[in-house]
């Protein structure tokens, strides 16, 4: 069992996932953006970064890369996939998650904890969270205003996964830190197996980091990377 | 025969512009009390060799469709190039 974390040119938090998971007991594989083979893979991570140098829109370069044929291929058979920050960038723009990120609502680039709250656990992301959960998160981005279209259909679906909100679980305008629609976060894919969130998980790993709240997403995509069999 | 064209991509209206919302308020705020609205997008220049210009224009659509603009937030104009 061995999760894939792809590297694109630009891409900068490929280690730290890697060692979150590893630290939660599974093992990966960094994998370049020219490949074409994730055949083994029990799950694909998109790290966190500036893919392409984030040129034309965050991932929209990214989501042409070679591996991205595959990454589709396994996303339709249901195999986990975790888009974290620029990855959940290319994977709006790759078309395997709804909605599309755009520049914060105060025009700056956000670097600090955040809360988020589980809003539900019926994701390769939540599934060994709780819902109602509040998780301390590092936000780290620019691009990390989530926008949408059909935003009714996603909230009715039930594709909201993660929103900010205060130490309370409190949901309102002054717990948004970037005008994200709805607050939202995290979405998944109507499927439920491809997920996305803006904060870094892998950043909230270990004590020393100052939170361990992001195992517990960690922990469930490895849990669901285990459940299938592609 | 080479054409070149201007693809104006813009934000799709009613969904969030920060920098529209932000320079509106700053004109606003010089005294400009008329400017009701602002909104940001990009330009980008294409030069494509093509037989026709008709042949030239359904690339740079197809173009914009797939990689220029976002469909999920933006649209596109295509004009010649002055």
């Amino acid at each position: 069992m061995t999760i894939a974390v792809v590297v694109y040119p630009g891409t900068n938090c490929e280690l730290d996932i890697v060692h979150a998971v590893n630290l939660a007991g599974a093992d990966t594989e960094m994998v370049w953006h020219r490949d074409t083979d994730l055949s083994g893979a029990s799950g694909v991570v998109l790290p966190g970064g500036f893919a392409h140098g984030d040129y034309l829109r965050t991932g929209a370069i990214a989501r042409f890369s070679p591996i991205m044929d595959e990454v589709s291929r396994l996303a339709d058979e249901g195999l986990p996939i975790l888009g974290v920050c620029n990855g959940f960038q290319i994977l709006t723009e790759a078309g395997l998650l709804p909605g599309a990120l755009v520049a914060n609502r105060d025009l700056k680039f956000i670097c600090e904890p955040v809360h988020l709250r589980v809003e539900s656990t019926d994701s390769v992301l939540t599934r060994a969270a709780v819902v109602g959960q509040v998780l301390s998160i590092p936000l780290n981005s620019y691009e990390g205003n989530y926008v949408a279209d059909d935003i009714d259909r996603i909230e009715a679906t039930g594709d909201v996964v993660l929103r900010y909100c205060d130490s309370d679980g409190r949901v309102d305008g002054s717990t948004n830190p970037n005008g994200s629609t709805n607050s939202i976060a995290g979405i998944t894919n109507d499927a439920r197996n491809v997920a996305g969130l803006m904060p870094h998980p892998e950043r909230a790993s270990e004590g020393i980091l100052g939170s361990t709240d992001g195992m517990v997403l960690i922990e469930g995509f490895i849990a669901s990377t285990e459940l299938v069999t592609v | 025969m080479t054409y070149t064209f201007t693809v104006s991509i813009t934000r799709k209206p009613g969904l969030s512009d920060p920098e529209g919302t932000t320079t509106k308020k700053a004109l606003n705020d010089l005294g400009f009390d008329a400017v009701s609205h602002v909104s940001f997008g990009r330009t980008i220049s294409v030069a494509v060799d093509a037989p026709t210009r008709d042949e030239a224009v359904s690339q740079v659509e197809v173009m914009c469709e797939k990689l220029l603009a976002n469909p999920v937030m933006e649209t596109y104009t295509i004009k010649p190039a002055s």
